[in-house]
């Protein structure tokens, strides 16, 4: 089983930070696994992405034209990759940022309004994590209690807000009903 | 089982270069192999060693010359157009029979070129690195556990045949992440650095002299006749490469690094709609695997270089292949990498021909 997923948005909105985190856990868990970031002026804002590959087999190419799992977390990358997520596959969508539907019926897409609900609870910052629990709770590709332990313990616990704050980002995702 | 760690491929280069007992990092910045330098300056005073950011790529490339004359493991790193700037330096260390690596993380070109990945300093490093006759040891990695066990070998190689070594990768194995293990590198039996000019006092009170000029003609020939008999030897025992289903193949696919992998994911693919593709990874690039190539030749139908330029390792193959077969060529470059769709697209359109 391999799985294919592409984290895309802006500069600042974690999305290399998302997309490690899935690679890392995966990788805990006894899966082969690349991450591939997109490198160069995205670093210092503009658009940003990373692919992750997740498999039992031997890896190949790390990159991809056609992903299982899509996260696309504003609107230039909602456009750009919506065509591209393979048929069965899941998108999903911060719905504060993108007001469009997907109108394809052979893959499931995932509203979520993670930036409305980071700011509505003082998570701000933390959209990417509330995401991530939602994409947890769509695709069971992780347990959510092994994912939140692999998050929690590359924060230095000199930053207690910070596991806090992550903490909740990624419980109010996982208890989205979208 | 050892700790695997999640790491960057130019990350990865610098730490196994390090506990390969390298102390000597010699860099000047450029995308995408920044993170080689920016590490080797975290990590280096903390393990005694020294990293030193020099004022262009030409000072960094003579810099670690003097470090390697002493005796010392040191090693360079750049991307395309910085390793262009090293490249008399490289020929007076090649000409001076001093071993160091020389690390390559290509991007596009040619000139500034961009800073995504590519493939296209092939002929760069196995032809033309430098002026004179000369070559480098060039190993070509896929993965990042490679960029890891590939360092810490080509040291030990450049080591043993007393030459420069170079890693040749490229912007995506530098930039991607994968889990890499870094306790399981073989260690060669070395011989003794007699030659190093670490004062006359170590050596008897003779003089060992570091040079790469020979005025008189019949001395240099010597000299350089000496330096192909090693390697010779290089050829001889040194090849790396690996097969992946070439036992059935029609078509055997030949790539190298991040290409092969790309080629890898398009074999699958192809073996399910019945083409029966296979790959053959050259891990060295010089020396070249030609033997292999050249017996594969007898049962395959017909050969594909699949590369991140316009076509530089083809020359290599067919030299290899010596007419027994067809070789194609297909390749993007000035960045892009091919998506595995495309690969398979092309391999089955050469299949139909056949």
């Amino acid at each position: 089983m391999t799985t294919r997923i592409i984290f895309a948005g802006s500069g600042g909105q974690g999305i290399q930070f998302s997309g490690k985190q899935m690679a890392k856990t995966g990788m805990y868990v006894g899966k082969n696994v690349t991450f591939l970031p997109s490198y160069g002026p995205e670093m210092r804002g503009g658009t940003s992405n990373c692919t992750v590959v997740i498999s039992d087999e031997e890896i190949g190419s790390p990159s991809t034209s056609t992903p299982d799992i899509m996260v696309a977390l504003n609107l230039p990358s909602f456009d750009k990759f919506e065509p591209a997520v393979a048929p069965g596959g899941i998108l999903f969508c911060d719905s504060t940022l993108i007001d469009k539907k997907s109108a394809r019926e052979d893959i499931k897409t995932v509203y979520i309004p993670a930036t409305q609900m980071a700011n509505d609870n003082d998570l701000s910052g933390f959209a990417n994590v509330i995401v991530l629990g939602q994409i947890l709770k769509a695709t069971g590709i992780f347990g959510y209690a092994e994912f939140k332990d692999f998050l929690l313990s590359g924060i230095p616990a000199t930053k207690a807000v910070l596991i806090e704050k992550n903490e909740k980002a990624l419980k109010l995702g996982y208890e989205f009903e979208a | 089982m050892a700790k695997k760690v999640l790491m960057k491929g130019n990350e990865a280069i610098a730490e196994a270069a390090i506990s390969a007992g390298c102390l000597h990092f010699f860099g000047y910045p450029i995308t995408p192999q920044t993170e080689i330098s920016e590490y080797m300056a975290k990590r280096m005073p903390k393990v005694g060693g020294l990293c030193l950011q020099a004022e262009s790529e030409v000072a960094a490339i003579n810099m670690l010359m003097g470090a390697v004359s002493t005796g010392a493991r040191a090693m360079t790193s750049s991307s395309s157009p910085g390793i262009a700037l090293k490249s008399e330096g490289i020929s007076y260390i090649a000409g001076c029979d001093l071993p160091c690596l020389i690390v390559n993380v290509q991007r596009g070109g040619p000139g500034l070129g961009g800073i995504q990945p590519s493939q296209a300093d092939y002929y760069q490093a196995t032809r033309g690195v430098g002026h004179g006759d000369l070559r480098l040891i060039v190993l070509a990695p896929s993965s990042v556990q490679e960029m890891a066990s590939l360092t810490a070998e080509a040291f030990d190689l450049a080591d043993q045949y007393r030459m420069p070594a170079m890693l040749l990768a490229d912007g995506a194995l530098g930039q991607m992440m994968e889990p890499v293990d870094f306790s399981a590198f073989e260690k060669r039996e070395l011989p003794e650095k007699t030659w190093v000019t670490n004062g006359m006092k170590n050596h008897g009170g003779k003089k060992n002299i570091v040079n790469s000029l020979y005025i008189d003609p019949n001395v240099l020939e010597n000299s350089v006749r000496e330096r192909f008999e090693r390697y010779a030897l290089l050829e001889e025992n040194e090849v790396k490469y690996e097969e992946y289903l070439t036992d059935d193949a029609d078509i055997v696919i030949v790539a190298y690094g991040i290409t092969a992998r790309i080629a890898k994911s398009a074999i699958i693919e192809l073996r399910k709609n019945g083409i029966k593709a296979g790959l053959l990874r050259p891990i060295t690039l010089w020396p070249f695997p030609k033997k292999i190539l050249g017996k594969l030749a007898d049962k395959a139908k017909a050969f594909v270089s699949v590369e991140m330029s316009m076509g530089q390792m083809v020359d290599d193959v067919r030299l290899a292949v010596n007419g027994k077969k067809p070789v194609y060529f297909y390749g993007r470059t000035g960045g892009i990498i091919p998506s595995v769709e495309e690969v398979a697209a092309e391999i089955t359109k050469i299949s139909e021909a056949l």
